[in-house]
């Protein structure tokens, strides 16, 4: 009989081979599960999506004593009602997939928060595990918390962890083999509704009893009606017949407060729970967190130490990326090329390959250095706690354009490059906020816009080359803000979504956490855009060489040429187009592109162009270029998080448009200022 | 099912007393305690879910008079913007 164990992994079985088991990782955001997931799993996770819905999934597997485990990350949730997807999500993996164990992850620190969810998830009648993490920070703030008395309080198994050093995980993965092979007999004690709405409680129940869906605890079911979850008052809506479903509405109708009562039944189970379990430190003792955090919230000094801490963030990128970068360039990609021109015959495949799929791996190649280093910076500052800092200080800019301080994180990684930002979007919850930030994101310069700065500014601008690249990376910005404050004023009005965040306590960075998705980060950007533009990069180099590998008569040139007349209005001749669409491919394709239309080396491009065009063609060709249409990688990033052709066309649109618009003004202006 | 008595100072919905007042007035470093929620199912939901139900006690740590404010419930920190801390009502306590 073939081996159904997992493929590489110790088997300690002999003859009876058993499935793996099936462990749901459970948790409020921020209590680690992530380290959790990762120790466990090490390298052997798999990222993906829940399926039709942009809310990322990770799975993995390992061994519990010998056992073969499969373990589901849920996303972090504060409780399990129908309010976001990621709530549903989480209740209907266990509703519907049993799995074998449910680790509920709190933080030993925020006991008294955490046990909500793990009350929730107690009322699925799910097979539990409290997991409680983080035992060194709750020393540390004074709280001493007695693991074996909560478990006899709560009926569960609770296993202590400090999930950084992993002390306690031995402990933990024998829990979860015993439970999986069902050797636990626990008997949880459920938290209650409320004294003053138990009748209703009772009288619901009996109204729904036998027509619950199978599988749905009836308790549950009549919990969530009474807090008025969606998803549920329609399920029961549609299974109930007329009669029934009337009466639950006139009950329900009579307990309007019905939700808070849940909800504080909720809160007086934990507390009993936690009485003999848990003891205070003195209150009054000031963390080291506020303290930290009058600063970093400060509506003035708060926005000093942002603008510091990126203006660090962009000074490490480029000192130690730029560097790498061209190590990269002149040890690899450049020697490849010229390789592969040598050794292939025939002419056309050797261009090909050398100009074509080279170059444009290349470019990929020469990016990820500095992308992984900002990832890092950017990683190491959300691990430790301080993007959420960054998230509230900046609520309030963000409010004009209609958005929350949430969407903050996604467009910094912009600075990077859009593709992440875009993808990075996934952890605004409101729909239309997340649509309007992917839409606003790619306005936000990118490095490789920067790069086509980085070479033409200098040379043409020179003293005031700082002043003019600065100007180029606030135009974006600039028209970012201000298209997100008519799009809110106008189209998007009513829309409204609360303020509510949780400012978690800064903790030492987890190298691995952060190592880790450092790699996911890069790897994503390699997948997604590296293929993306190394196929664009062959498409348009196709397109130059070919009719007869003269770049004046090219088709690309014909195109370039053919649109010449809505390049007047912006002072661009033909082959300033030809670099403005050879960018779709990657932004810095443009400066290959102007070199090889204007049969000029790469080193003196700069000078030649300064010959043969204005400066305020140039100023209009940067301008142009910052707010054009993004690289063909961002749109189909756009178009996977979106969902929506139309969002991803809008998008193309809007840019032209605003690229147009701001060029020809920008040129026109400068010609007559007699640049 | 035994009976649960209320936690002692608990006020029940019905009878609001004059001294509530919405969590925004609270000033740096005042203690309170939550009375009552207002406001849509969906907010409600999601600030009782982080520790705001009637009987828990909140420090404030941060209050600028506009803007979002910062407030300590449950041991954890919470940023509220005004309009969500207007849902809350609290009887200001002195610590």
């Amino acid at each position: 009989m073939k081996h159904p164990c997992a493929e590489g992994a110790l088997c300690a079985c002999s003859d009876v081979c058993v499935p793996p088991a099936l462990i749901a990782l459970a948790g409020q955001p921020n209590v680690g599960k992530s380290t959790l997931f990762n120790r466990l799993t090490g390298l052997r996770q798999h990222v993906g999506n829940w399926p039709g819905k942009t809310i990322e999934r990770k799975t993995g597997a390992f061994i519990a004593c010998g056992r073969n485990c499969q373990i589901v990350d849920l996303p972090g949730t504060y409780s399990l009602t129908a309010h976001s997807a990621e709530e549903v999500i989480t209740r209907q993996f266990i509703l519907q997939e049993h799995p074998d164990v449910v680790v509920a992850m709190v933080n030993a620190a925020l006991l008294e928060r955490g046990l909500y969810l793990v009350a929730e998830l107690l009322a699925l009648e799910a097979p539990v595990i409290v997991v409680l993490n983080m035992l060194d920070v709750a020393q540390q703030e004074g709280l001493t918390i007695e693991p074996e008395v909560l478990a006899a309080a709560l009926g569960v198994p609770v296993a202590p962890l400090v999930a950084t050093h992993g002390q306690g995980l031995s402990n933990l993965l024998q829990i979860i083999e015993q439970m999986s092979h069902g050797q636990r007999a626990d008997h949880p004690k459920l938290p209650q509704i409320q004294a003053d709405h138990q009748d209703a409680f009772n009288a619901l129940r009996r109204l729904i009893t036998r027509w619950t869906p199978p599988g749905y605890p009836e308790s549950w079911v009549a919990l969530k009606l009474l807090e008025a979850d969606q998803e549920i008052t329609a399920l029961m809506q549609a299974r109930l017949p007329a009669g029934r479903w009337q009466a639950v509405q006139e009950l329900l109708a009579g307990h309007e407060d019905a939700p808070v009562a849940v909800a504080s039944g909720r809160y007086e189970w934990i507390g009993r729970m936690l009485r003999a379990a848990m003891t205070h430190p003195v209150p009054g003792q000031i963390g080291v967190t506020e303290r930290l955090d009058q600063w970093a919230t400060h509506p003035w000094w708060g926005l000093g130490l942002l603008a510091g801490i990126f203006g660090l963030v962009f000074w490490l990128t480029y000192t130690v990326g730029a560097p790498l970068q061209k190590i990269l360039e002149l040890w690899l990609v450049a020697p490849l090329e010229t390789a592969a021109k040598a050794n292939l015959a025939p002419t056309w495949l050797a261009r090909l390959t050398g100009e074509g799929v080279v170059a444009g791996a290349g470019t990929v190649l020469s990016f990820v250095p500095i992308l992984a280093i900002f990832f890092a910076v950017l990683g190491v500052l959300e691990d430790v706690g301080y993007m959420a800092r960054a998230a509230y200080v900046m609520d309030r800019f963000m409010h004009p354009l209609g958005l929350h301080g949430k969407s903050f994180l996604p467009l910094c990684l912009g600075f990077g490059c859009n593709v992440p930002a875009v993808l990075g979007c996934r952890i605004i919850e409101s729909g239309w906020a997340r649509r309007l930030t992917i839409f606003l994101a790619p306005l936000v310069p990118c490095t490789a816009r920067m790069a086509v700065v980085a070479v033409l500014v200098p040379a043409l601008f020179g003293a005031s080359a700082a002043l003019v690249s600065f100007g180029l990376m606030l135009i974006g910005l600039t028209i970012m803000a201000v298209t997100g404050i008519v799009l809110h004023r106008t189209f998007l009005r009513g829309e409204y979504t609360p303020f509510i965040m949780e400012l978690p306590l800064y903790h030492y960075p987890n190298w691995r956490v952060i190592g880790l998705g450092v790699w996911q980060r890069t790897l994503a950007f390699v997948k997604k855009a590296g293929t993306v533009i190394v196929v664009a990069s062959i498409v348009i180099w196709g397109l130059a060489a070919w009719p007869d590998g003269q770049p004046e008569h090219s088709f690309l040139a014909m195109v370039g040429r053919g649109l010449e007349p809505i390049g007047q209005l912006m002072g661009l001749d033909w082959r300033l187009l030809v670099a403005l669409l050879a960018g779709l491919a990657a932004k810095e394709n443009a400066i290959a592109a102007l070199a090889v239309v204007c049969s000029a080396q790469e080193g003196g491009l700069a000078a030649m162009l300064a010959t043969h065009y204005s400066k305020a063609s140039l100023l209009a060709f940067l301008v142009i270029q910052m707010l054009f249409i993004p690289c063909v990688a961002t749109l189909a990033a756009i178009r996977q998080e979106t969902q929506s052709w139309s969002w991803t066309l809008g998008s193309v649109a809007f840019l032209l448009a605003v690229s147009i618009t701001t060029g020809s003004t920008v040129y026109w202006l400068a010609y007559w200022a007699g640049f | 099912m035994e009976a649960e008595s209320a936690p002692p100072s608990l006020e029940t919905s019905h009878a609001v007393p004059s001294e509530t007042i919405p969590l925004s007035a609270l000033h740096y470093g005042e203690h309170g305690m939550v009375i009552r929620l207002i406001g849509g199912r969906m907010v409600l939901g999601r600030l009782m879910a982080l520790g705001f139900t009637p009987g828990a006690r909140i420090r404030l740590i941060q209050n600028y008079g506009r803007g979002p404010l910062i407030v300590r419930v449950r041991n954890a920190h919470i940023a509220l913007g005004r309009r969500e801390a207007g849902h809350i009502l609290i009887h200001k306590e002195v610590v």
